[in-house]
């Protein structure tokens, strides 16, 4: 490299000058002091202090820079500052959220949370169990459902589909993407009302609603990773006197199966945080009930939302134990994430 | 095992694009049939009608007749799938499968259909196809390592034990060594002197020592423009065709000379 610098100089190789590696570095902690001490005199507030650091440093970076590297390195160092800058900005909310839901939910993280549920239950204590129960029930009905589903409908739009059949059904699935998910509830409450009666109050209608809000997720996510198989896959599976139908169960699904698992992750993830829809459907019981065919069941969105709309004395022990349900919940998104990880891990492509 | 393919006015189309008109030719058995001609006169498409890969393009057709052995393959009975497995196919671009190691590459045409077959038949046929595609000694201690693993050469080869495994009759190949290095391009073309013992085959190359290598017979395809379908110009023994073509503009084009 040196060697490069000066032999090439003749080249104008040489001339090329940088800021040292820890300029960056440099630079930020000169704009927090600058900013910290135009703050102590206006008043110290962190917002804008952040605000007045980054501006800082970007001015500062892209100025010396500009004189020291030339505007090419400029712009390359005000494009990174705004990316990583962007970056950290997405990141706050996440880690706001993060933080609010671990520090007010680990009080009640306990052994009772999982094995009790609220029935007979007044004051502290008490649990999720049944909450628990039933939106690990209602989810799994609803991904048994929707999975088959959504994968079969994009794989007819992707490998079968021609003309205005498949136009349809994608204009369908763009539609229902949209659909506010109270509006999926009261479909499937007004769908059992009129088979059952207007009392009906059933687990699988919940699994019915959530079913309408994941399916176009799975066909959407689903649609994008087949249409990323390359062709000449399929082509080579066809050359080798392989049916179509076999190339599309063992070629292309196949290849795909790491990107259907993590489109089939965020789905679950879509849905299964869902509230409203679940009120009007499945309704809130203070007990376990395993039976999604029967009566009323406790999912943990509802139960936090009830816990913390209508909390019982003393409000603090309600309050903790809506918190915890919700970190019950991205506990579980988590786990699913992860489960998710390991089986594109698993399925995923090698090339060594 | 090789068959002999008869083609007569064979017109191909992409939708109501005419790509491909009036072609007849005979390509004969345990030879080497090597197509050339410009860039977009057709030779793929021709020769994807070859084993009816062709009609796997949404609108794509064909008219006219393909003879092989006596059976139109064409004809209203004949299953597409089955084509296939008697004419096997090589790509431009080497296209192994990335979920398989390189045993699995060579047994797919047998596993994606689902045939039972004890392992030490399964072993005999990954070694012999392998053998055959002059790959084995490279990869023989790494069979069950990621088929995507290997360099482009032998990808390439890995795809030609890959279809040479399902023992088909006829092997079409388009460019098989246009992505290639000339050292993997002599072993592939080494390998096509061998395997033309065995079977029927058809090259398309846009290198002409290369068919003047390889091929024993030559068809020169041609197109008046963009738009116009391309033709069958001229096939004759590959000598004839490179030393004294009976068209001005084969003369033209083995000569280098082109417009
Ligand atoms: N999938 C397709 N859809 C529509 N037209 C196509 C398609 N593939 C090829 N064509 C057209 O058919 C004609 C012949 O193409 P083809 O690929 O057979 O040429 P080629 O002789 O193989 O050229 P090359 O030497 O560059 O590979 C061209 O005009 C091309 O534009
Ligand atoms: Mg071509």
């Amino acid at each position: 490299m040196s060697q490069l610098t000066t032999s090439g100089s003749g080249l104008g190789l040489g001339h090329s000058r940088h800021l040292p590696t820890w300029a960056p570095y440099g630079v930020l902690v000169l704009a927090a002091a600058f900013s910290a001490a135009v703050l102590a005199l206006a008043g110290f507030n962190l917002a804008g202090f952040l605000v007045l650091t980054a501006i800082t440093f970007m001015i500062v970076l892209v100025v010396a820079s500009r004189a020291v590297e030339g505007p090419r390195k400029a712009t390359d160092r005000f494009v990174t500052s705004l990316v990583v800058g962007s970056f950290l900005l997405a990141l706050v909310p996440l880690i706001s959220v993060a933080w609010t839901v671990i520090s007010r939910g680990a009080a009640r993280l306990d052994v009772e949370f999982f094995t009790f549920s609220m029935r007979g239950i007044v004051g502290e204590g008490g649990g999720a169990a049944h909450a628990l129960a039933g939106t690990l029930i209602i989810t799994a009905i609803t991904t048994l459902i929707s999975v088959p589903i959504g994968i079969l409908t994009a794989v007819y739009l992707v490998e079968y589909g021609r003309g205005s059949l498949a136009r349809a059904i994608t204009f369908l699935v763009d539609v229902m993407t949209g659909i506010p998910s109270i509006v999926a509830g009261l479909f499937a409450l007004a769908l059992f009302v009129l088979i059952l009666g207007p009392s009906a109050r059933l687990g699988i209608m919940g699994s019915v609603a959530l079913c309408v809000l994941m399916i176009p997720v799975v066909v959407r996510s689903t649609e994008e990773i087949l249409r990323l198989v390359p062709h000449e896959l399929r082509e080579a599976s066809y050359a080798l006197g392989v049916p179509k139908w076999r190339t599309v169960v063992k070629v292309v699904l196949r290849t795909s199966v790491a990107g259907i698992a993590t489109g089939v992750t965020l789905a679950i993830a879509r849905v299964i945080g869902e509230t409203a829809p679940l009120l009007v459907t499945v309704g809130f019981t203070a007990a376990i009930n395993y039976n999604p065919f029967d009566g009323r069941m406790a999912t943990l969105p509802t139960f936090s939302w009830f816990s913390y709309a209508a909390p019982s004395l003393p409000v603090e022990a309600s309050i903790d134990r809506a918190w915890t349900a919700a970190l019950v919940l991205v506990i579980l998104v988590m786990a699913f994430n992860l489960l998710a990880r390991v089986v594109s891990r698993a399925f995923s492509p090698k090339t060594r | 095992m090789s068959k002999r393919i008869d083609v007569s006015d064979l017109n191909i189309y992409y939708g109501d694009f005419l790509a491909v008109e009036g072609v007849s030719m005979a390509i004969e058995p345990r030879s080497v049939t090597a197509f050339i001609g410009p860039s977009g006169c057709g030779k793929s498409t021709f020769l994807r009608s070859l084993n009816r890969m062709h009609e796997v393009i949404p609108g794509a057709r064909v008219e006219g007749k393909v003879v092989m052995d006596g059976q139109d393959l064409y004809g209203s009975d004949v299953d597409p799938v089955d084509v296939r497995r008697t004419v096997g196919m090589v790509f431009q671009r080497p296209n192994p499968f990335p979920t398989m190691s390189i045993a699995e590459n060579v047994l797919a045409g047998a596993r994606l259909n689902s045939k039972r077959m004890r392992k030490s038949e399964a072993d005999d046929l990954v070694e012999s196809s392998l053998q055959g595609a002059n790959l084995w000694n490279e990869v023989k201690d790494r069979l069950d390592r990621p088929g995507a693993g290997l360099s482009g050469g032998q990808q390439q080869r890995l795809c030609i034990a890959r279809a040479i495994a399902v023992k088909p009759d006829v092997l079409l190949m388009d460019e098989p060594c246009s992505a290639l290095d000339p050292i993997s391009t002599l072993a592939i073309e080494d390998l096509i002197q061998k395997l033309k013992s065995d079977y029927t085959i058809v090259i398309v190359t846009h290198n002409m020592q290369q068919a003047s290598r390889v091929s024993d017979a030559t068809a020169f395809f041609n197109i008046a423009g963009t738009g116009k379908p391309g033709k069958l110009i001229e096939m004759a023994d590959t000598a004839t065709i490179f030393s004294n073509p009976t068209q001005k503009a084969t003369e033209d084009y083995v000569s280098g000379r082109f417009g």
